[in-house]
């Protein structure tokens, strides 16, 4: 198979204006994987498939990822004016501090499509694609129109992660009921605090139980039960 | 009222068979448990493995799987029950017709199992609905649905058919229907029924 440097010259010569970004893994795996813009997600998408050399004719897994907002913190080296008094003489000094700075890189959604070929028994391609944010750009191209296999794996991750597929024939909840708000896989998601009966609890789960008892009330006596 | 178990056996060697209707009655009713044909995960596996011949459920007269619940005197809870499945099966359970049991078989079943801290599984159905017979295992053998039937049985034989303690069919105050969990924002609303289901106090260190 073609190694993905040549995957993503081809789709450059093939779909004009296309973003193509080479994701490393470092890992021994070596599986490294394609980022692709939104805009032209869909005809890489039909590329890929119709190119007789690399025929991917098969989705095989379609899956999310969640990159929360990550605050980073970085020392920088700046200079300034200082007024300083030397031999008691006022002056100007420049002076060079060291300074932590913190910025937040903003998070966004992830998803990541694997790609085989059973006609030429080759593969995976991994493709990325990521939204622009995590709370209202979160619109991606449906590539359901070119695999058929993405329909109900685009809208387990619509369900999950909420990311909003366009171009999908029929995007619904598909693990969760339809009044469900959350998206459970995300990593911000806070769990319902239903904790009240943890006979075996440790850990993380022994600290909710116990932030739950301490919420109900110091002393939760329950109904027939001895306090 | 009972027989002296001596007097019996002795009347029953001179050819006369002495019995009470209450345990006429017991006797016909646990005999013929048809358990609702529906299962829920791999516990069903089991389930069915237990119908099959090498167990055979058939022996103890529960062999009967009736695909409607208004033909069903059990109900298995053989695998995971997820919030999304949970009001169904409380419906379900809410269209049998009187007299009614539960097992509910699995790890899951009783507490969640595996999933308990996950974001769409139940953690027990004992929450909803009341259970006779909690069998744990992940799955359990077909041995223990089995056993989990034949302490049924016993529970079923001993329930006197007036006063403290009888069966709910024959209470007229007993309330026979449980509500319905709604599929909310978050979570199932009510997180449990507190009638069925009083949250057990526990202490955590």
């Amino acid at each position: 198979m073609k190694t993905v440097e040549e995957i993503k010259a081809a789709i450059e010569t093939a779909v004009p204006g296309a973003q193509v970004e080479i994701v490393r893994n470092p890992g021994p795996s070596a599986q490294h994987s394609l980022r692709i813009g939104h805009e032209f997600a869909v005809q890489v998408a039909t590329f890929l498939q119709d190119d007789p050399e690399l025929a991917l004719d098969f989705l095989s897994n379609v899956t999310g990822v969640d990159w929360p907002d990550k605050e980073i913190a970085e020392k920088v080296k700046v200079t300034r004016q200082v007024t300083k008094t030397i031999d008691g003489v006022e002056q100007a000094v420049e002076e060079t501090v060291e300074e932590t700075r913190k910025r937040l890189e903003p998070g966004c959604l992830e998803v990541v499509y694997h790609l085989y070929s059973m006609a030429k028994k080759h593969g995976p391609v991994v493709l990325r694609m990521r939204t622009a944010n995590r709370s209202d750009k979160v619109n991606l191209p449906s590539l359901t129109r070119v695999w058929r296999a993405a329909e109900f794996q685009e809208r387990e991750i619509f369900d999950l992660y909420g990311i909003v597929f366009e171009g999908h024939p029929d995007l619904r909840r598909i693990l969760m009921w339809d009044g469900f708000k959350d998206h459970p896989m995300r990593r911000d998601y806070v769990d319902p605090d239903d904790y009240e009966y943890e006979p075996t609890a440790h850990d993380e789960v022994l600290a909710k139980a116990h932030a739950h008892q301490t919420a109900a009330g110091a002393v939760a006596v329950p109904e027939g039960g001895k306090p | 009222m009972a027989v002296d178990e001596g007097l019996k056996i002795e009347l029953g060697k001179q050819g006369v068979f002495v019995t009470s209707l209450q345990e006429l009655y017991n006797w016909g009713r646990r005999s013929s448990v048809w358990p609702m044909q529906f299962g829920l995960a791999c516990c069903a596996i089991e389930m069915i493995a237990t119908t099959m011949a090498r167990y055979d459920m058939a022996r103890f007269g529960a062999e009967i799987f009736r695909p409607s619940p208004r033909q069903a005197d059990m109900m298995i809870i053989s695998g995971t029950v997820t919030k999304k499945m949970a009001p169904q099966v409380v419906r379900l359970y809410n269209q049998m017709a009187e007299p009614k049991y539960v097992i509910a078989m699995g790890a899951c079943a009783i507490s969640g199992g595996p999933f308990k801290q996950g974001y769409n599984v139940l953690k027990g159905i004992d929450r909803y609905i009341p259970v006779d017979v909690h069998i744990p295992g992940c799955p359990p053998r077909p041995e223990a649905l089995l056993q989990a039937l034949i302490t049924l049985q016993k529970k079923i034989d001993g329930q006197p058919l007036t006063g403290e303690g009888r069966p709910r069919f024959l209470d007229a105050e007993a309330q026979g229907e449980f509500p319905v969990p709604e599929q909310g924002e978050h979570d199932l609303e009510p997180p449990s029924n507190p009638a069925v289901w009083p949250v057990p106090l526990t202490i955590n260190k």
